[in-house]
């Protein structure tokens, strides 16, 4: 049995806005939507796993439901033969901004996650290990606005590091940063992954991401999205898609598939 | 050249803005005064700044003006105080329950665009004469204002404070504590700041009612007495207060963790 199980997930919701999405769009007021049409999944553990799919398609919403945050929703979500009802301490989740608690200092929101621990020596040990792991320190005492985005986004990762969680859902953690500061964020996130071995879901919509960091690729179609295409990704780690071939057929394969047909 | 620029260094050191103000309020005493002087009203009718800081002295000097300041600023901060202690919990709960706040809102949008004045004949009616009624119209100048603003604050909280503090299992104190009273505490200053100066316009006008002592109090008495000097010192020294008032929230409200 897979370490987590997606099974027959279905999400509707009721459309509130008059506006038209799109020109062709019939939706009215009122009417249900269909985001996520009987989504069947399984996940390994320890495996790292990006989802993929259009703007839109209801990937941040399928992360949410099987994080536990979202549970209005037909099917079930089984991790390690428990059914997920709510949000717990032993999944965290990485939010696309914004997920740090702004009135507390780095060392604060990084604490969050073992305040009730006893032992204060050890707590601290801790807290200090994880933020030296992302790199952040002398910036304990920092507010977040007082950092960059990039050290925003590592600061959450520690936070999320720090309580040894069974798994950790990235949701487009790499959004509103720059290019080279989303690339060191990245390659963090990959050397995390290798070092500690925590089984990663990951959505994003940048398709290099994907194909650089994860062991197994998602597809999900435009709304109501179904799983359009898995793939196993058996490139050793660090890939780069100008060398590789294979790797770089695979983009373009995706691309094509995503309705992207020139890739520069 | 070398003159103009030490002359624009003299003219730096005294901060532009700072002299301006001083400026401007020179200026105001001046016309005042040139007014009161040539408008031939008479110094009973309309006192010149001389006579009004003669008057400020004598009342100063024999205690009256403190007196009356303090008991103005006991109501108010009594007033006040009950208003934030009964409005912003009253607020987060709103905040937090739809059903409560769908059913509470219409009234509290219905009650608070009546003037707390309008509540005066009932106000005395309920609590006679003395300090009582004066606080309870405090009280309803800042109440509804400030449990509306926090309620708003509550809604207007990112969810995904929320959701972090589900991620890491937060007990409600800790939901309290940790997320919604840090999360509003910008937005509540600056409510606070605004209903402390209505709560201080409100209380000069309670005060002319149903009490012997406060600032409104010494206006209406001594429009009685006919001494506009003494009105004039008591509509100074209640501008005097309220800038004050304002300058204590203002310092307040700089909330840190915010980048502006």
């Amino acid at each position: 049995m897979s370490f987590i199980q997606i099974k027959n997930i279905t999400k509707n919701y009721t459309n509130r806005r008059r506006t038209k999405r799109s020109p062709g769009d019939a939706s009215k007021a009122g009417e249900l939507i269909t985001v996520l049409d009987n989504i069947n999944l399984e996940f390994e553990e320890g495996e790292m796993v990006c989802i993929l799919g259009p703007s839109g398609c209801g990937k941040s919403t399928l992360l949410r439901i099987i994080a536990g945050f979202d549970t209005d929703f037909d099917g079930e979500v089984i991790i390690d033969g428990d059914k997920v009802g709510s949000a717990s301490s032993e999944h965290i989740f990485v939010f696309q901004q914004n997920g740090l608690l702004p009135w507390m200092s780095v060392w604060d929101n990084v604490e969050l996650g073992l305040r009730n621990m006893k032992d204060s020596e050890m707590k601290n040990e801790q807290i200090q290990e994880y933020i030296d792991l992302v790199e952040l320190n002398g910036f304990e005492h920092n507010l977040p606005y007082q950092l960059s985005g990039g050290m925003q986004r590592r600061a959450e990762l520690a936070r999320a590091l720090a309580v040894t969680p069974d798994i950790l859902y990235l949701d487009e953690p790499f959004t509103g940063l720059d290019y080279f500061t989303h690339l060191k964020v990245r390659e963090e996130v990959v050397n995390i992954h290798e070092y500690i071995g925590k089984t990663m879901i990951m959505v994003t919509h940048f398709i290099e991401d994907a194909l650089v960091m994860a062991d197994r690729i998602i597809i999900l179609s435009d709304r109501p999205s179904c799983v359009k295409m898995t793939r196993k990704l058996d490139f050793s780690r660090p890939r780069n898609m100008n060398k590789n071939k294979d790797l770089g057929d695979l983009r373009d394969e995706i691309f094509l598939m995503l309705g992207v047909s020139y890739v520069a | 050249m070398y003159k103009a620029s030490l002359l624009n260094e003299k003219f730096a050191i005294l901060n532009k803005s700072l002299w301006l103000p001083i400026i401007s309020v020179v200026l105001v005493i001046a016309l005042w005064g040139a007014i009161s002087q040539l408008g031939g009203l008479g110094k009973h009718v309309f006192p010149g700044p001389a006579t009004v800081l003669l008057a400020f002295n004598e009342l100063f000097n024999n205690g009256e003006l403190i007196k009356h300041s303090v008991a103005s600023l006991y109501r108010v901060t009594v007033g006040f105080y009950l208003a934030i202690f009964l409005g912003i919990p009253l607020g987060i709960v709103l905040g937090l329950n739809r059903t409560l706040s769908d059913m509470v809102d219409p009234v509290v949008q219905f009650l608070r665009p009546i003037s707390p004045l309008a509540w005066i004949p009932l106000a005395m009616l309920w609590f006679g004469i003395g300090d009582k009624p004066a606080i309870f119209l405090i009280f309803l100048s800042s109440f509804f204002s400030l449990t509306m603003a926090t309620t708003v604050a509550v809604k207007s909280i990112n969810p995904i404070y929320f959701q972090v503090a589900a991620n890491f299992n937060f007990n409600r104190a800790e939901l309290l504590t940790k997320i919604i009273i840090p999360a509003i505490t910008p937005d509540v200053i600056t409510a606070l700041r605004l209903t402390v100066a209505v709560a201080w316009l409100v209380v000069v006008a309670a005060e002319m009612i149903a009490v012997q002592s406060g600032l409104g109090y010494l206006i209406l008495d001594s429009r009685n007495a006919l001494r506009m000097d003494y009105v004039m010192v008591g509509m100074i020294v209640i501008g005097w207060i309220g800038l004050s008032l304002d300058l204590i929230m203002q310092k307040f409200s700089r909330v840190k963790w915010t980048a502006h």
